[in-house]
């Protein structure tokens, strides 16, 4: 497995990867729907939100956190990650600009490897949250 | 739904999931991901030992589940909202796998919300075992049904 980063090198504070997302479209959300088999329909068909009472279809919570994922997978590498947790805010709407981002909030030892803590979020272009999360991933 | 305390400790009828590369691939691009190691297999067995999945990946596990899957609640589709959701990895998931997965009801009740009124939970955990029997993740999810319908 390749650690690409050091335990002894990380410090309490740093910042992970960060990732923009921009323009949020529809399509985000149909190939999602694809790719996820979430076909939750508040997602891509428009006639069922209006019904009801929504402006327009917002993205899949679990497209957005797949997205901040690759914070965590391009700080620590694709199979270091060992706790990726996410709590949805706020809906994410077409058109927007997302930046997903962490730091490191602590470090430990558990099953003899060593773990990077710390806080993740996705903001919107406006600086709401969409998400907030936390991870742990394993270092070299 | 009415709340059912009798949900929580069901399980599902386990499901099988193998790991699929086309899948995987297909997943990296929908969130926009153009890591080398999902689409280079030379790659990914030099510094993965195989090709991994997105730590989000089993969110696919859906395709390989029916209505037996997971304990039934009928919530309104109108007005469920997906609260939360934790993946905890224990061993490498890779493209090849085959994995087993069992879904548990973890929790249900009810909870007085703002603009949404009445607001039930479910919590849920389905573990995930490979064709060793190890036990490689468990993915929990909270789902959220709303009073009424939810919006901004």
């Amino acid at each position: 497995m390749a650690a690409k980063i050091k335990y002894d090198a990380v410090k309490v504070g740093d910042p992970i990867v960060t990732i923009t997302i921009e323009n949020v479209s529809r399509p985000d959300f149909v190939r999602y729907a694809g790719a996820s088999g979430d076909f939750v329909p508040l997602h891509y068909d428009q006639t069922f939100v209006e019904a009801a009472g929504i402006p327009t279809v917002f993205a899949q919570g679990m497209w957005t956190a797949g997205c901040l994922s690759r914070c965590l997978t391009d700080y620590a590498g694709a199979s270091q990650v060992r706790r990726f947790k996410v709590r949805f805010a706020r809906q994410v709407w077409p058109g927007d600009t997302l930046t997903c981002r962490g730091k490191v909030t602590g470090k430990s030892e558990k099953h003899g490897e060593k773990l990077v803590e710390g806080e993740l979020e996705v903001v919107n272009q406006k600086g709401e949250a969409a998400i907030k999360g936390s991870f742990a991933v394993a270092a070299g | 739904m009415a709340i059912d305390k009798k949900l929580i400790g069901q399980t599902g009828t386990p499901f099988t999931v193998p790991i699929e590369w086309s899948k995987v691939r297909e997943f990296a691009r929908a969130i926009r991901d153009p890591n080398p190691v999902y689409f280079d297999r030379e790659l990914a067995q030099k510094e993965c030992g195989g090709v991994p999945v997105p730590p989000t990946f089993l969110q696919a596990a859906s395709f390989w589940m029916d209505e037996h899957s997971m304990p039934a609640a009928n919530f309104d589709l109108r007005r469920i909202l997906h609260g939360e959701q934790d993946f905890e990895f224990l061993k490498p998931i890779f493209v090849g796998d085959v994995l087993t997965g069992v879904a548990r009801v973890a929790d249900v009740y009810e909870k007085e919300g703002g603009r949404g009124g009445k607001m039930t939970f479910m919590l849920t955990e389905i573990e995930y075992k490979n064709q060793k029997g190890e036990t490689v993740a468990f993915a929990r999810g909270t789902l959220v049904e709303t009073g009424q319908a939810v919006s901004s």
